[in-house]
C-alpha cells in the first residue's frame, strides 16, 4: 500500500507535497537538483494574459521568521507559459496545477480556458489573493460576491479541475470560502501571503520597492492553520493547505487542521531540497504517530 | 552542478575593520570553475535568520579542498556568520551563478580589475587564473578608508595594484574612476556598489570589453523565485529580463540596465 497516495478532484497524487506556487518557477531550475517524479504534484507560478515584468526590485525582505516578497506576478505570459514552459515539464510523471491570475474576469476566463487544455494541467488555481498587484487580484480575493462570480465563469471554461486560491487577507475567512463553494469550486488552496511592510533603519522608508508586500514563510504557520482549521469544517470539498511548512511535523499539523494535501513555498529557497526530504520522512513519522494512511490525520483536530 | 554541502571551517579572522576572511573546506570546492560565481550561505539553522546570504567566493584551492569568502560584517546574518570558530560547520549551497569571462582576454593582453569595497573578494580569484593564463593584470580597489583596506598585498603579487580612498587615508583620494583614466588595458572586469559599476560603464561606453557583477536582494539564489531581475537594456521598460542569481551576477556592460 502507497500510504501517501492521494486522491482529490483531478489529482492522483503519489503523495499530497507539492511545491507551491511562485516557490518552484516552472520546475526548471529544481529539476537540476532533483527528480521532479518524486513531487506529488507542481503548482506554477502565476500565469496571466500577457506577459507580465513585476514590481521594481527590491522585491524581497526578510523578515523574524518569514519573508516578505512582491514580485508581481512576473511571468511570460499564456503564450509562453503554452509553449514553453508545459511542454518542457510533460518528461516528467507528475501533474501540473496551473495558477492562474489576471486584472479582470475576462483575464482569468481566457487564462483558464487555454490553460486547461494543456496535457500535463490537471488542475487549476485560482489566484484571487495576490496582495501584490495594483488591480486586480486582492479585490477579487476579498469580497465574496466576486469571489464566486468569478469561480462560477472560470468553471465554465476549464475543463479541469477548479481550485480557488484564499488570501488571509479577510475578516472573515469562512465566508470567502463557502461563496466560492458555491460557485463550485472543486476545491480550496490556502493560504496566500498576509500583506505586510518593512522599515529601512537608516532611510526610514519601506524595504521593498513596492512598499508592501506579501509575508510567508514559518511566521504564518499558526494563521494557516487557524483559517484551514475553520474553513475545512464548514464546506464539503478539499483543501491543499500552506504557509510556513517546513518538515513532515508540519504536514500532520496541516492535516490535522483539516488539509487534504499541502504546498511547501518559501522553505523552498532555505533548503531547496526541503520538498523530497519531506516525502521520505513521512511515512516513518506516520509509524510514530500510529497511521496506516496519512488521509487519516485530515481533520482530526475537530473529528 | 549545485550542490548543498556543511562545510568545516578551515580559519576566520578579522583582515580589516569589520572585514572577515572565512577559508572552507568542502568537496563542492571542485565545482567551483569561473571566479566571480558566489555561493548563498544558511549561517546559523533555524529562523534567525531564516534566508541565505550570497556571498562571492574569493579564492578557491582545489588541491586542497578549500575556499575562501570575505565578506563585511554588516547585518545580523553577517554577524552571526562572524561569530563562528574554527570547527564549526556552515551550510552552503553553491557554487551559483555565472562568473567573469576570462577568455575574453587573450594570452599578453591587459584586464584591468576594477573592485569597489566587498565588491573586491571575487577579484582575487580572478587575478590568479587571469596570471595563471598569461594575461597581464592590473587593479584599481577603492575602500571607504585606510581601516576598510584588504588584501593590498596579495593583489600585489599579481600585478600593480592601486588603492583609492574616499578621504584619503591611504593610497590615491577619490575614485577608481579617477586612476583607471591613466591606465591602459584591453578588457574591464568590475564589482562593487551600483554607483561605481554606473561609473564604469559610462566612462567607458565605447569599450568593448566592459564585464559588471552586481548585487540584488535574493530569495532562491538558484532562478526559480523572480526576486533579482533586472531589466534588459535593449528593453528598459518592457517584460524582457535577466536574473543577476543566475543569468549574472556577472553580465556585459550594456546588457543590463543598472
Ligand atoms: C552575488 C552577490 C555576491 C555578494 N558577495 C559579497 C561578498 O563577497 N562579500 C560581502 O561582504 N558581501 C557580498 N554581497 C552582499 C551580501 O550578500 C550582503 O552584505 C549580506 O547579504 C548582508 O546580510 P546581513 O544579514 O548581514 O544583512 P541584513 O541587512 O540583516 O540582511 C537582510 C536581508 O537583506 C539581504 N541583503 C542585505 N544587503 C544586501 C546586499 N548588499 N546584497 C544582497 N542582499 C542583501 C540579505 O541577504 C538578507 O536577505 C554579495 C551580494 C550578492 C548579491
Ligand atoms: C516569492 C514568492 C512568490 C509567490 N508567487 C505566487 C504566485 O505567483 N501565485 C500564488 O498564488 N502564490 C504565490 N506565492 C504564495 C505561495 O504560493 C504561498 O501561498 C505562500 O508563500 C505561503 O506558503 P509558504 O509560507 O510555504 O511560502 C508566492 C510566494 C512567494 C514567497
Ligand atoms: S534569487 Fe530567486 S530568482 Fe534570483
Amino acid at each position: 500500500m502507497n500510504r501517501l497516495e492521494t486522491q482529490l478532484p483531478g489529482l492522483n497524487l503519489k503523495n499530497p507535497v507539492m511545491p507551491a506556487s511562485g516557490c518552484f518557477g516552472f520546475g526548471r531550475e529544481f529539476g537540476g537538483l532533483y527528480n521532479l517524479n518524486d513531487l506529488g504534484a507542481i503548482m506554477i507560478k502565476a500565469t496571466t494574459v500577457e506577459p507580465r515584468f513585476g514590481n521594481p526590485t527590491p522585491r524581497v525582505a526578510e523578515t523574524a521568521a518569514g519573508m516578505l516578497n512582491a514580485i508581481g506576478l512576473q511571468n511570460p505570459g499564456i503564450d509562453g507559459v503554452m509553449n514553453n514552459e508545459l511542454p518542457w515539464l510533460e518528461q516528467f510523471d507528475v501533474p501540473i496545477i496551473a495558477n492562474v491570475a489576471g486584472s479582470t474576469e475576462e483575464d482569468y476566463v481566457e487564462v483558464a480556458k487555454r490553460i486547461s487544455t494543456a496535457a500535463n494541467v490537471q488542475a487549476l488555481e485560482l489566484n484571487i489573493s495576490c496582495p501584490n498587484v495594483k488591480t486586480g487580484g486582492i479585490a477579487f480575493g476579498t469580497i465574496p460576491e466576486v469571489a464566486k462570480s468569478l469561480t462560477k465563469k472560470v468553471k465554465e471554461v476549464s475543463v479541469v479541475p477548479v481550485y480557488v486560491k484564499l488570501s488571509p487577507n479577510v475578516t472573515n475567512i469562512v465566508e470567502m470560502a463557502k461563496a466560492v463553494e458555491d460557485g463550485g469550486a472543486d476545491g480550496l488552496t490556502m493560504i496566500n501571503t498576509l500583506l505586510g511592510m518593512r522599515l529601512d533603519l537608516k532611510t526610514a522608508k519601506p524595504i521593498l520597492a513596492n512598499k508592501t508586500g506579501g509575508l510567508s514563510g514559518p511566521a504564518i504557520k499558526p494563521v494557516a492553520i487557524r483559517m484551514i482549521h475553520d474553513v475545512s469544517q464548514q464546506v464539503n470539498i478539499p483543501i491543499i493547505g500552506m504557509g510556513g511548512i517546513e518538515s513532515a511535523e508540519d504536514v500532520i499539523e496541516f492535516f490535522y487542521a483539516g488539509a487534504s494535501a499541502i504546498a511547501v513555498g518559501t522553505a523552498n529557497f532555505v533548503d531547496p531540497f526541503v520538498c523530497p526530504k519531506i516525502i521520505k520522512d513521512l511515512p516513518e513519522l506516520l509509524d510514530q504517530l500510529g497511521f496506516d494512511h496519512i488521509s487519516e490525520c485530515t481533520g482530526r483536530s475537530w473529528n | 552542478m549545485i550542490v548543498n554541502e556543511h562545510c568545516s571551517i578551515v580559519s576566520q579572522r578579522e583582515i580589516a575593520e569589520n572585514i572577515y576572511e572565512l577559508i572552507l573546506h568542502g568537496e563542492l570546492t571542485s565545482k567551483m570553475n569561473e571566479p566571480g560565481q558566489f555561493v548563498h550561505v544558511k549561517v546559523a539553522s533555524g529562523y534567525a535568520p531564516l534566508l541565505r546570504r550570497p556571498l562571492s567566493i574569493a579564492h578557491v584551492n582545489k588541491e586542497n579542498q578549500e575556499f575562501t569568502l570575505i565578506y563585511r560584517k554588516d547585518g545580523r546574518g553577517t554577524a552571526i556568520l562572524s561569530s563562528k570558530k574554527t570547527s564549526e560547520t556552515v551550510d552552503i549551497l553553491g557554487p551559483l551563478g555565472h562568473g567573469f569571462p576570462i577568455e575574453e582576454t587573450k594570452a599578453g593582453e591587459t584586464a584591468v580589475l576594477v573592485g569597489g569595497g566587498i565588491g573586491v573578494p571575487p577579484l582575487y580569484e580572478l587575478s590568479k587564473q587571469l596570471v595563471k593564463k598569461g594575461v597581464n593584470v592590473k587593479h584599481v580597489l577603492g575602500f571607504q578608508n585606510h581601516a576598510a583596506v584588504f588584501y593590498e598585498d596579495k593583489f600585489k603579487s599579481f600585478g600593480s595594484t592601486y588603492v583609492t580612498t574616499v578621504d584619503g587615508s591611504h593610497g590615491t583620494k577619490g575614485f577608481v574612476t579617477d586612476v583607471m583614466n591613466e591606465l591602459s588595458f584591453d578588457t574591464i572586469y568590475s564589482c562593487g556598489p551600483t554607483a561605481m559599476l554606473k561609473a564604469v560603464e559610462a566612462g567607458y561606453a565605447t569599450h568593448k570589453k566592459v564585464y559588471v557583477s552586481l548585487e540584488e536582494r535574493m530569495g532562491c539564489g538558484i532562478g526559480a523565485c523572480f526576486a533579482c531581475v533586472c531589466h534588459t537594456a535593449d528593453d528598459p521598460f518592457g517584460f524582457s529580463y535577466k536574473k543577476v542569481c543566475t543569468d549574472g551576477p556577472v553580465f556585459k556592460a550594456g546588457e543590463v540596465v543598472l
